[in-house]
């Protein structure tokens, strides 16, 4: 396990849980990391208030490699300038691209995300974006230079699990970047069947920052994720097939 | 042309040489490739799967897989009836010329063979296909021997544009091109390309293709790439079966239909499955290995590894076989069949390139299929 490596925009990490930030206060953030045992955070832009009150950055433990999202940008070109805020900030390459214009849902703009990631891919951004799972614009996303590519397994926030299972199953078959499932992950049980499924990585936040015993949530996170990635290397067992067995058998006409 | 002495690999002049890594990732599985190592389990375990990777694959391919077959038809059926439901098209090859440059030594269509040779003038191209479109296809399969001199682009082109006025699809099955001229056949009304590597040893298509464009091994390997790109709808596979190792043979097929089709994932994708027929200059082959048993492992292990792609079964079977691999997993069907040039309309005017083993009419190929509860399809396409 240990040559198991995440390689992201030839980053590698050991963890395979990538946490949010925005859910939880922010003193709580040093004890949640140190339970979910992760290496990367997103934190949204919006939410820096660099010599400010209350400034996430500085809750963020050192070793941590931070990820600045685009929470708020309407449109690739809000999403662009974000970007290039956070980097100017000195948050590095790294960027979590988001770009929603449905306040009521929350769903990603494919389209939108497609022409940010050309652009900022372009100007030497490891661009992670944030996506409703259609394989088409996962290609797209490929195309544009992206260096992972984020489905969503539910809304938002809303703790369904893997809604979009089967969609998600093919964007891991047919891509060849790192999957990681964000948003609508609600239990350790469905990140551990989405790592099962091939999922390089999963992301959650508002299944632990709304759960009873924040650190205590993440530790199972932390585990499932670990168990369901074990699962998908050793290849799981056979399904004994009990259908019944045809009365005259189907190759029955070869001659020879 | 004398490139008997050319390296296989190397190209002609005025031959297009694509930036593609799809042959040599190809060409380093098949080099790997040891069916040899695969045991009952691999093939259980491949069986359970519900997606099947290349190694899954490569299990149905081994000979531990043979034991399997009914569990492997099972599948096969499941995956096909998911797809395709009753349906099985059904289409007529119509070779327009014979006229070949290629030494191919298995063929009977090879330029060293004494036999006749001609070309359909194009009225008689228009009164064969005419003849063919009146028994009510809707799809035809436009053939000639491989030789670019005799059978120029735009001899083919012209008989192309024939056929569009008949049939709703058109495919072609002849001498590989350069994009830009598949872009001018698809202009003229082809939307399907077969190209058959006949055999992925490189030792072997050497010394079965002693001289001729053919003889090009890359240039062949990247024609469905080609095809592709010069805006073809689907694009067919296959190796000829018998002539060198069919399992790793088949391997290279399924491998490189695969890549292809994550290339191109517009690409609608099919395989043909021949195998060594008995023709004038080559009595003494008899299919090396590949029986029947054989050949219906690949056609499952074809339909396993992509439910979604097309299977032809032509004429070279006969006439239980095809009626046992249809709706199993052949999807299209050939009926009457002429495999020498022109003859639809009552008239060849060659020798046949091989010999058939099932020359049922259109209706008969109907009656059959109907009496299996199949439902038979002659156009599923529209040119657009």
């Amino acid at each position: 396990m240990n040559n198991d490596k995440l390689i992201i925009g030839g980053h590698e990490f050991d963890s395979r849980f990538i946490l949010g930030s925005g859910k939880f206060s922010l003193e709580l953030m040093n004890a949640v990391v140190e339970h979910a045992k992760v290496e990367m955070i997103t934190v949204a832009l919006r939410r820096t208030n660099i010599g400010g009150e209350n400034n996430i950055l500085d809750y963020i433990p050192e070793g941590i490699t931070l990820i600045p999202n685009t929470s708020g940008a309407r449109d690739h070109k809000e999403a662009v300038r974000i970007a290039r805020l956070a980097r100017e900030m000195g948050c590095g390459d790294f960027i979590k691209l988001e770009v929603i214009a449905d306040s009521k849902y929350l769903l990603p703009n494919n389209s939108e995300t497609v022409k940010a990631t050309e652009i900022l891919a372009n100007e030497g951004f490891i661009v992670m974006p944030y996506m409703y799972p259609d394989l088409y614009t996962a290609r797209d996303l490929v195309s544009a230079g992206a260096s992972a590519v984020m489905p969503l397994g539910a809304p938002i926030g809303t703790n369904k699990g893997l809604l979009t299972r089967d969609f998600i199953s093919m964007i891991i078959d047919e891509i060849d970047l790192p999957i990681i499932v964000d948003a609508g992950i609600g239990k350790p049980s469905q990140a551990c069947e989405a790592m099962e499924m091939g999922a390089s990585a999963v992301m959650a936040n508002t299944a632990i920052a709304t759960s009873n015993d924040v650190n205590m949530m993440a530790s199972a996170f932390a585990k499932a994720i670990q168990s369901g990635r074990e699962a998908y290397l050793a290849g799981p067992g056979r399904v004994l097939n009990k259908q019944a067995e045809a009365s005259s058998p189907l190759t029955g006409f070869l001659e020879d | 042309m004398d490139n008997s002495k050319m390296n296989i690999m190397e190209y002609l002049p005025n031959m297009e040489i694509l930036d593609s890594s799809i042959m040599n990732e190809v060409m380093s599985a098949y080099d790997e490739y040891d069916y040899n190592s695969y045991t009952a389990s691999d093939v259980i375990k491949a069986l359970s799967h519900e997606r099947i990777s290349i190694a899954d694959y490569a299990a149905l391919l081994s000979p531990a897989a043979a034991p399997f077959l009914e569990q492997m038809a099972k599948r096969a059926k499941v995956e096909t009836n998911e797809h395709f439901g009753n349906t099985v098209g059904v289409y007529t090859p119509l070779y327009i010329a014979n006229f070949c440059e290629n030494h191919c030594v298995y063929c009977g269509f090879n330029c060293k063979n004494k036999i006749h040779r001609t070309a359909l003038t194009l009225a008689e191209v228009d009164n064969e296909l005419k003849t063919i479109a009146s028994d009510g296809y809707k799809e035809i399969l436009i053939l000639t021997g491989e030789s670019r001199a005799r059978s120029s682009l735009e001899y083919v082109g012209e008989s192309l544009r024939i056929a569009r006025k008949y049939f709703s699809t058109v495919g072609i099955e002849i001498y590989p091109v350069n994009s830009d001229e598949y872009e001018y056949f698809h202009d003229c009304g082809a939307d399907y390309v077969s190209v058959y590597q006949e055999t992925y040893n490189k030792t072997t298509y050497s010394e079965q293709h002693l001289s001729g464009s053919k003889r090009v091994f890359p240039y062949r390997f990247d024609s469905q790439e080609r095809a592709l790109k010069g805006g073809m709808r689907g694009v067919c596979f296959g190796a000829l079966l018998g002539l060198d190792d069919f399992r790793k043979d088949a391997f290279a097929v399924g491998m490189q239909a695969t890549l292809i089709q994550r290339k191109y994932p517009h690409a609608e994708i099919s395989f043909s499955t021949p195998r060594m027929r008995p023709c004038v200059g080559y009595e003494d082959n008899n299919a090396k290995d590949v029986h029947e048993t054989q050949l219906l492992q690949v056609m499952l292990a074809y339909r396993i590894l992509m439910p979604f792609a097309g299977i032809n079964i032509s004429t070279r079977e006969n006439a239980k076989f095809r009626a046992g691999v249809v709706g199993l997993c052949a999807t299209k069907i050939s009926a009457g069949s002429q495999v020498g040039v022109g003859g639809h309309d009552g008239d060849s005017k060659s020798e046949n390139q091989f010999e058939l083993a099932d020359e049922s009419t259109l209706e008969e190929v109907d009656a059959m299929l109907r009496k299996k509860g199949m439902q038979p399809i002659f156009t599923d396409s529209s040119y657009l």
